[in-house]
This record gives structure tokens, C-alpha cells and sequence, in this order.
């Protein structure tokens, strides 16, 4: 009678319930949480891929910590990760995503179809795939981009690796911001647009006086989202390796080529526990935002 | 002055409109033309049609390896997801387990930041500590470490949206809690199912950095990593291969789009993509 009480129909009961959640824990447990935790104590050795220090790391403090902040090369990669974020995500994704979603309510549906189709496919197809489009796109000899422009000879991703990548980036996620603001499009009570049509609204006052203020929630939601997304994206690294001469390494490219590729796993350790610190700080901006939202 | 200001308007809207189209075409394009002409250039070109690329693929042992690679590892993580998840949520759902929302909301928040390329250092020494480099076995746990709270979560909410009745009465025929798991509940909670189904496969069957960092051997390498190991002998990318295997790899994860699209309508796939 009980356990009906508490809608255990099936009589489960508290302990083969746990034996139903434990499997998942665990390897959740040891695959997520533990990595995670782990990253505090890895960032304070001098762990290596190979030699000495692979075989018995020491306890170095906190010298992964300064030595990176104290580096020009992190620095810089901090702020490339800056500039690629607000760039490519902040501003890019996000107005390219609302344009799209503004201009396809009063578009014919066919036409609709096409431009959502293409946005679409370049959300979903595989990231590798989608690099070497672009990598095809923009080669210097013989790519698309060159032909078209009458640019020949131009190497875009060495002349403007940043730009290259912030502009495929939004290529790439565009569609996402897309579909946020078509559905928060669709809340906005119908009278409410009607009534600043009446008024002769004219599109900017409309935005900002009648859409704006009904889609709040969604702009900071969707903002939060991608902007975690693009901190956390690798694919730019299939573009440019963080090159040239390190103008494209952001966070995630330059945390493998320190850790992995040159084999400094305590410094990179560090590197990724200030990653995981600021998705931390974004998350939780994030979730605040939910909880005023249901308010 | 009106008129000309909408006519203005209507016109900016469709040089916007034709900009939008080509800026997201034109890269895609090349996946359609490439893998069907007789010589595949990087520049984008009519094709003079053959089906000759992928007679090449199917003659390239790593191409076709990699796809099987990728299938056993995309499939591996749904199983593992799918078991782990479901039977999980039920219990999540049906019992009272104390401090359950604080334990899902927790999973689900640590899932958001200790992403693949956050976490990259540790869950390669984790890996390398446990001998698992170079197994696709570390590629599925790893990956099914971060789909599962996610897949709880959804499967959870799911769960509690399906009638117990079912089981109150299997339970009054005598049957085991496995047993109504397997026979009644699996089978009023299959779409939900289907959707974790298909969500941890399109998550699996793309993703490049976890299988990249964790695999050596070309042999065990997914589609994702090993498209770039393909170049001619004299050291150009084997275009020919190249676009006939991007085609091929992007083509299931377009169909389940297209299923879940059909199936939900796309603003769900939107919501659980990552």
C-alpha cells in the first residue's frame, strides 16, 4: 500500500531501484565525474606523455596555473577564444539566426523550405565533412570562393585564418539560433504586432518595442547556449591547426596541442580546468536564466 | 514616399534572401557534383556523371573499414545509452529515490561543461591509465559517459508521462520487475525510446575529437578521423575518394533528420542537439 503511495507501481521497491540506477552511475561516475575531479590533482603535476615524468609525476603546486596565466601564448589564445566566440556566436550566429527566422514568417512557403533546408544541412552533416567543404571552398588555387570572386591566388585561411573561421563557424551553427527564434517569433501575441502595425510601427520600432521585449528570455537563453557550443567547438582546428603562426589557436585547439600533441599533460590539465571553470560560469548564468524565465 | 520605401524594402528583402541561399549552398553544393564527376576538382563544377568514385571507395579497404568502424562504434554507445538509460529513468520515475531532482539536475549540469574538448586532458590519461587506448571500447564508454544524463533526463520525463496501470496489473498476474520493464513498459515508452535511439547515434556517428584522441591505429579509425588520411601517391587529397566518402558518410545522418524530422517536427531535434 505503500509503495502505491509513492507510485511504485511495478513494486520496485528502494533496493532492485537501485540496482536499476547503479550501471548508469557507475559508468557516468567513472567516465564524467571523475575525469572532472581528477582534472584538480592532474593540473597540480608535471604529468607527461613520455620520459621521466610519465613514470612518476611530481607534485608541482600551483606553477601549471601561473605559468600559464603569466604566458603570452595562452593569453593570446584566451583572447582569440574571445574574439571567435562574440564574433562567430554572439553577433554572427545570433543575427544572421533572427534575420532568418524574421524574414521566413512573411516569405512564400517553398522559398521558406529551400533557405531552412540549406541552413539546416549545415548544422547536421558531420563536422569532418563540413571542414573539408570549406577546406575546398576557400583553396587558394583552385577553390570556389576564388573563382567567383575573381580572387585568384587569395589564401583565406592564411591571409585571414580568424575571419575564415569565425565566418564558418556562423555558417556552420546558424541554424540553431534559427529555429530558437522561429518558435520565439511564434509566441509573440498576434495582437500585439497587429496593434503596431496600426500605429504605422515601422520595422525598427517593432523590433524593439513589440518583439524585443517578448523574446527576452529566448535572446539570453540562446546566447548562453551558443556561446558555450562555441567555446567547447573543435572543428576550427580541421581548418587551420591553429595556425598561422598560432592566429586561430582558441582554447580547445591550443589545450590539444600543448597536452596531446607535445605530450605536457600536467600544464594541459590545468588548461582544462579553466575550460571546464568557465563552461561552469556560463552553465550557471544559463540556469539562472531558466529559473527567472519560469518565474 | 511609402511606396518607395516598400518597394525598397521588398527589394533589400530578396537580395538578402538570394545572399542567404548562396552563403549556405554553395559550400554544400560540392557534396552533391563532386561524387558523381569523372575528375573531382576543389572548384565547384557541373559534373560529367559517373558512378566511378565509388567503385573506388568500395575498393579501398580503410574507406570501407572506417564506416564499419563507425557503425560499431555509433551502435555500441546507443546500446550501452539505451540499456543504462532506460532502465534508469524507470526506476527514477517509479520510486522515490531521496534527493533524485538535485542528482538529475547535477548529472545533466556536469554532462554540459565536461565536454570532450574541456575534459580531453584527464579522460585521455583516465584512458590511457585503464589500457583502453586504441579500443573502440574507450571510445563508446567515454562517449556514452556524456549522452547518458542527458538521455536520463529526457527518458525520465518520458517515463513519467506513461500510465502505470499496465504495471499494477502485471504486477497482480505474479510478473517480475524485469519482466514488466521488458513486456509492458519498454513497449509504451518505444518512441521515447526510438528518439534516445537516434539522438545518441547522429551525437556518435560525427563526432571527430574523441575517437581522435583516443585511437592510434588506422585500421580502428571512424569515418570522421580517417577522411584525412586520404591522399594520392603524389601527396594531393584523393578528391575522387574523398567526395564519393563524405557522401556516403553524411547521408545516414541526413535520413534520420529526415526521420525525426517527419516523425516530431524539427524544433525537437533542435532542442536535443548538442
Amino acid at each position: 500500500v505503500r509503495q502505491s503511495a509513492t507510485g511504485d507501481a511495478a513494486g520496485l521497491g528502494r533496493l532492485r531501484a537501485s540496482g536499476f540506477i547503479a550501471p548508469a552511475m557507475v559508468l557516468v561516475g567513472v567516465f564524467l565525474v571523475f575525469p572532472a575531479l581528477w582534472t584538480l590533482y592532474l593540473g597540480v603535476t608535471n604529468w607527461r606523455l613520455t620520459g621521466f615524468a610519465a613514470a612518476q609525476p611530481e607534485f608541482v603546486g600551483l606553477e601549471n596555473y601561473l605559468s600559464a596565466l603569466t604566458d603570452d601564448r595562452f593569453l593570446t589564445s584566451l583572447r582569440l577564444t574571445l574574439v571567435f566566440v562574440l564574433g562567430s556566436a554572439v553577433l554572427g550566429q545570433t543575427t544572421i539566426g533572427f534575420a532568418v527566422a524574421w524574414l521566413m514568417r512573411r516569405t512564400a512557403p517553398p522559398v521558406r523550405a529551400v533557405v531552412e533546408t540549406f541552413i539546416l544541412l549545415a548544422w547536421i552533416l558531420p563536422s569532418s565533412v563540413v571542414a573539408f567543404l570549406w577546406l575546398a571552398l576557400l583553396d587558394r588555387r583552385d577553390g570556389t570562393l576564388n573563382a567567383i570572386l575573381g580572387s585568384e591566388g587569395t589564401a583565406w585561411l592564411l591571409e585571414y585564418p580568424m575571419q575564415s573561421i569565425i565566418v564558418f563557424n556562423i555558417w556552420n551553427g546558424a541554424a540553431f539560433s534559427m529555429l530558437l527564434y522561429s518558435s520565439a517569433l511564434a509566441s509573440i501575441p498576434p495582437s500585439q504586432l497587429e496593434t503596431a502595425r496600426m500605429v504605422g510601427a515601422g520595422t525598427w520600432a517593432t523590433l524593439r518595442d513589440v518583439v524585443f521585449p517578448n523574446i527576452r528570455g529566448h535572446v539570453l537563453t540562446n546566447t548562453l547556449l551558443i556561446t558555450l557550443w562555441t567555446f567547447n567547438l573543435f572543428t576550427p582546428y580541421l581548418l587551420t591547426r591553429g595556425g598561422p603562426e598560432q592566429r586561430t589557436e582558441i582554447l580547445p585547439v591550443y589545450v590539444y596541442q600543448v597536452a596531446l600533441r607535445d605530450g605536457a599533460l600536467g600544464p594541459g590539465a590545468a588548461i582544462s580546468l579553466i575550460m571546464i571553470l568557465i563552461n561552469l560560469a556560463i552553465a550557471l548564468a544559463y540556469m539562472r536564466v531558466l529559473k527567472e524565465r519560469r518565474r | 514616399m511609402t511606396f518607395v520605401r516598400t518597394a525598397l524594402g521588398r527589394i533589400g528583402r530578396y537580395v538578402f534572401l538570394c545572399f542567404l541561399v548562396v552563403f549556405f549552398a554553395l559550400p554544400v553544393l560540392w557534396l552533391v557534383t563532386a561524387p558523381f564527376d569523372r575528375a573531382p576538382a576543389l572548384r565547384l563544377s557541373l559534373p560529367e556523371f559517373t558512378l566511378d568514385n565509388f567503385r573506388l571507395l568500395m575498393d579501398n579497404p580503410y574507406a570501407l573499414r572506417s564506416l564499419g568502424n563507425s557503425l560499431i562504434i555509433s551502435l555500441g554507445t546507443m546500446a550501452v545509452v539505451l540499456v543504462l538509460a532506460a532502465l534508469a529513468s524507470y526506476a527514477l520515475s517509479r520510486v522515490r529515490v531521496p534527493g533524485r531532482d538535485l542528482l538529475l539536475y547535477t548529472l545533466l549540469l556536469l554532462s554540459s561543461i565536461v565536454t570532450g574538448t574541456a575534459a580531453m586532458v584527464p579522460t585521455f590519461v583516465l584512458i590511457t591509465e585503464l589500457r583502453l587506448i586504441d579500443q573502440h571500447l574507450a571510445v563508446v564508454l567515454v562517449m556514452a559517459g556524456g549522452l547518458l544524463p542527458a538521455a536520463i533526463f529526457i527518458l525520465k520525463d518520458f517515463m513519467d508521462n506513461t500510465p502505470q496501470s499496465y504495471e499494477e496489473s502485471a504486477r497482480v498476474y505474479g510478473a517480475s520487475s524485469l519482466q514488466i520493464l521488458r513486456h509492458v513498459v519498454v513497449p509504451i515508452a518505444r518512441p521515447g525510446l526510438a528518439t534516445i535511439a537516434v539522438w545518441s547515434v547522429v551525437q556518435v556517428w560525427g563526432n571527430f575529437l574523441v575517437p581522435f584522441i583516443l585511437l592510434r591505429t588506422a585500421n580502428k579509425f571512424p569515418a570522421a578521423v580517417v577522411m584525412f588520411t586520404f591522399y594520392t601517391e603524389g601527396g594531393q587529397p584523393n578528391l575522387a575518394l574523398i567526395s564519393a566518402f563524405s557522401l556516403l558518410f553524411s547521408v545516414p545522418v541526413v535520413l534520420l533528420y529526415l526521420f525525426v524530422n517527419r516523425r516530431y517536427g524539427f524544433r525537437f531535434y533542435g532542442g536535443i542537439k548538442r
